[in-house]
């Protein structure tokens, strides 16, 4: 089992090195290609609306030279084995600094949303799964497409609307206190436990078919021992690998989310920067989420194996 | 259960009230933070009273002392003596003098400030003074200085090259900046003037209108700036609030090419523009512009001009007078060119692409080819600056120094990326130049607005209005047609 752990994880590792570079070279590519002057783009960012003129534009190109050029990009490439991501052009803070406020702020809001829809999804799709075809079960179907079907701006705008205006619970947007973490957590939870819920039925629905399941409620334990001793583990694999895979989801969701509830996360940054043309700001931040995919797929890889024993022992 | 328990827990053990009055006031605005520097972030660090200026400004637009007491310029005009304040200290305990604000105002004019754009040879201290001195006579320059990109901050947060730290001389010091959306303040000790009344306050950067609209409603903000006007509208009903507006020196106007555009068909397409209906069901104000410079702008509104009217078929007849004919397709044309108009704009003002379709709709019918190219605001200098441009559509402020003369010199003196293209008048220009140097005889200004009334560079649409809801909790906000303060550090929790 080790060496098969070993073996993925130097899969991943290669896959780790291929992403740094191909997230380099391509977002620099797009940078280029994407129409009008950069120059003016980076000083229409640092000096507002009012004041961006053309003698602002040429103050911020005698500062930082041709940002579209091959030496920014090989100079890019230098810093990267230097662990150096170099600095933002538009603020001139170094980019390890800025992801390190924007990505810590959008892992909290990523973890605390998984978390919840951990705590929303997989019991009540366990339930769903015990009495398939009851009211419960028939109720989760609607909720889950009800949730899974609406846009996150909406399901946004209504928890704030009901949870920080109507009751006064919690605030409305922010971002530095703990309670300010819930309703944009919530928001993502609820779409990501839609999805969570039906694996954990569907897979729960599989397992009471299965023989081994049959088999030891023939052995005479009874169903929550069975649930609890067997049924657990083989449900935790799907529901693990979709978590994963709904951490893709997440960053798309998070832009969304994160502007809504005035959040200073990564998906906020990557679009700024875009718009603002700030080439490092750009590579830096599609690297560092590039190498949290493969990150969270590994870990993913490790928590399967180590559930789902078979695997490794063929 | 455990897990539903566990959740229930965690709901109720975070759901605090989230009422406002927690002791800490809390600002909500649309601008982001870019940067620690007066430059790129200082109108903020300026509305938080972090940060103050060399002159001040009242409600009305008059320079008073701020860090300086009182100025005095040489005879020839070439040398402005500055007197600074006693017993300003920094927010790093270092002491405001002559040398720190030289300092910082020579950082200020290499990196992007105002400053840069008067006509300064150099800056010299002595003990408690400054001295700029000029190359021409340049009367507008403490009005340059009372702007926020003007702002004195300790020469020991730009040792380095760049500013790192905010460090002014304001009631309020910083205690955390969180580039792009929040920055924590607290009242500071060794303030020179009255003591910050709240202690604490934070500005949170919050790009959504709806989101700052629900902050607002919720409580969580005390002051709430640039409400959509939607929101505006829906807020007027809501309880424990109030909101405000007041008119402000900002006017949204068409930038049109002069030399694609002259200045007979440029008149004809003012005359094509429903500017009453564009300000009550765009914008929901009470009226348009009816000429370039608001009433709130005390001497260059000018009630003896004839307002801009509302005139399509008007409009049509002077497009043909102006060369101007429908071709096989029905489009104008003039020298076998069809009439193509561009209208450049920008979304960062909700309001923008809404106004562009109305023009877009208007020049249409006269029989003009109009295109919409909603896109990133630099594209406006840019393509000024490399002449592609045909119609821009922006709001400008006319008091981003307190005297618009400044924004005039920028944008008429005879064009600027924010104001005319391609247009020139030669009265005009030397009118601007010798009203910002001081030496304008009697009339220069009324001569100025009529110029701009009568030949049109640019065709103003409608007079901005400056709105903000502020919380029953908190009293004594200041509506600052300037833009430059929010009284921030005299607001105290209403009783």
């Amino acid at each position: 089992m080790l060496l098969s752990i070993g073996r993925s994880l130097g899969w991943r590792l290669a896959q780790a090195g291929l992403v740094a570079i191909l997230v380099g070279v391509l977002s620099f590519a797009m940078m280029r290609a994407l129409p009008g002057d950069m120059i003016f783009r980076i000083a229409a960012a640092r000096f507002g609306y009012d004041n961006v003129t053309a003698e602002n534009a040429e103050l911020v190109r005698s500062q930082i030279g041709d940002p579209a050029g091959i030496s920014a990009f090989l100079g890019w490439i230098a810093g990267l084995f230097r662990g150096d991501l170099g600095t933002s052009l538009v603020t001139g803070e170094t980019v390890l600094a800025e992801i390190a406020h924007q990505f810590g702020a959008t892992a909290e809001l990523a973890g605390v949303a998984i978390l919840l829809s951990l705590l929303i999804g997989p019991p009540l799709g366990l339930w769903a799964g015990l009495h398939p075809g009851g009211w419960f079960d028939r109720a989760t179907v609607l909720l889950a497409s009800v949730f899974k079907a609406t846009p996150q701006f909406l399901l946004g705008l209504v928890l704030i609307v009901v949870v920080a205006i109507g009751m006064g619970l919690l605030p409305a947007a922010g971002h530095g206190e703990a309670r300010h973490l819930i309703l944009p957590g919530l928001t993502l939870a609820l779409g990501l436990a839609a999805n969570t819920t039906r694996i954990t039925r569907e897979a729960v629905v599989q397992a009471r078919d299965s023989d081994w399941w049959r088999f030891a409620r023939w052995k005479g334990l009874s169903e929550r021992q069975v649930v609890l001793r067997h049924g657990l583990r083989h449900v935790a694999v799907p529901v693990l690998t979709l978590i994963a895979a709904q951490f893709v989801a997440l960053m798309e969701g998070v832009v969304v989310v994160e502007t809504i509830f005035g959040w200073p996360g990564i998906g906020h940054a990557l679009v700024h920067a875009v718009f603002h043309r700030d080439v490092p700001m750009v590579q830096g931040t599609a690297l560092i989420m590039g190498l949290a995919f493969v990150l969270i797929n590994a870990l993913a890889d490790i928590a399967a194996r180590v559930l789902d024993p078979r695997e490794a022992a063929q | 259960m455990f897990r539903t328990l566990t959740l229930s827990l965690l709901m109720a053990g975070t759901a605090l009230p989230a009422m406002a009055n927690d002791g800490v006031l809390d600002v909500v605005a649309p601008f982001e933070l870019t940067g620690a520097d007066p430059v790129t972030s200082g109108h903020v660090f300026l509305k938080m009273d972090v940060t103050e200026t060399l002159v001040d400004a009242d409600a009305e637009g008059r320079l008073v002392p701020g860090l300086a007491t009182e100025w005095k310029s040489s005879a020839d005009g070439l040398d402005w003596i500055f007197t600074l304040r006693d017993n300003v200290s920094f927010h790093d305990g270092s002491a405001m003098d002559g040398a720190a604000a030289a300092k910082a105002l020579d950082w200020l004019r290499a990196n992007g400030g105002l400053l840069a754009k008067a006509p300064v040879a150099a800056i010299s201290s002595e003990d408690q003074t400054v001295t700029i001195t000029l190359t021409e006579p340049f009367a507008m320059l403490p009005a340059m200085l009372a702007e926020h990109r003007s702002a004195i901050i300790a020469p020991s947060s730009f040792a380095g090259g760049p500013v790192t730290e905010v460090i002014g001389t304001g009631p309020y010091r910083v205690t955390e900046f969180s580039p792009p959306n929040k920055m924590t303040v607290e009242a500071f000790g060794d303030y020179w003037g009255d003591a910050a009344a709240i202690d604490r306050a934070v500005y949170h950067g919050v790009g959504r209108s709806e989101t700052r609209a629900l902050m607002a409603e919720s409580g969580d903000a005390d002051i709430t700036l640039s409400l959509d006007p939607a929101s505006f509208t829906r807020l007027k009903g809501a309880e424990g609030l109030q909101v405000r507006s007041a008119p402000i020196p900002r006017v949204l106007m068409l930038k049109v090419n002069s030399e694609i555009f002259d200045q007979a068909t440029r008149k004809a397409l003012s005359l094509a523009i429903d500017r009453a209906g564009i300000a009550k069901a765009v914008l929901r104000y009470e009226t348009g512009a009816t000429q370039m410079f608001p009433p709130g702008m005390a001497g260059w509104h000018d009630t003896t001009l004839a307002p801009l009217a509302y005139d399509p078929e008007a409009a049509k007849a002077a497009l043909a007078e102006a060369g101007w004919l429908p071709n096989a397709e029905g489009i104008l044309e003039k020298d076998g060119k069809p009439m193509e108009i561009e209208l450049l704009t920008y979304p960062d003002r909700p309001e923008l692409p809404l106004v562009a379709a109305v023009l877009e709709q208007q020049f249409a019918a006269l029989g003009a080819k109009p295109v919409i190219n909603s896109t990133n605001f630099s594209e406006i200098p840019a393509k000024h600056n490399d002449g592609t441009l045909s119609t821009a559509l922006f709001a400008r402020n006319f008091a981003l120094v307190p005297d618009p003369v400044g924004t005039l010199l920028q944008d008429y003196a005879p064009g600027g990326d924010w104001g005319a293209m391609g247009w020139s008048n030669g009265d005009f220009t030397k009118g601007v130049k010798a009203m910002a140097a001081g030496t304008a005889p009697e009339g220069t200004r009324e001569d100025l607005v009529a110029t701009l009334h009568e030949e049109m560079p640019v065709l103003p649409i409608a007079w901005y209005e400056l709105n903000m809801a502020v919380s029953d909790e908190v009293s004594g906000v200041v509506i600052d047609p300037f833009e430059r303060t929010l009284g921030l550090a005299s607001v105290t929790w209403a009783e």
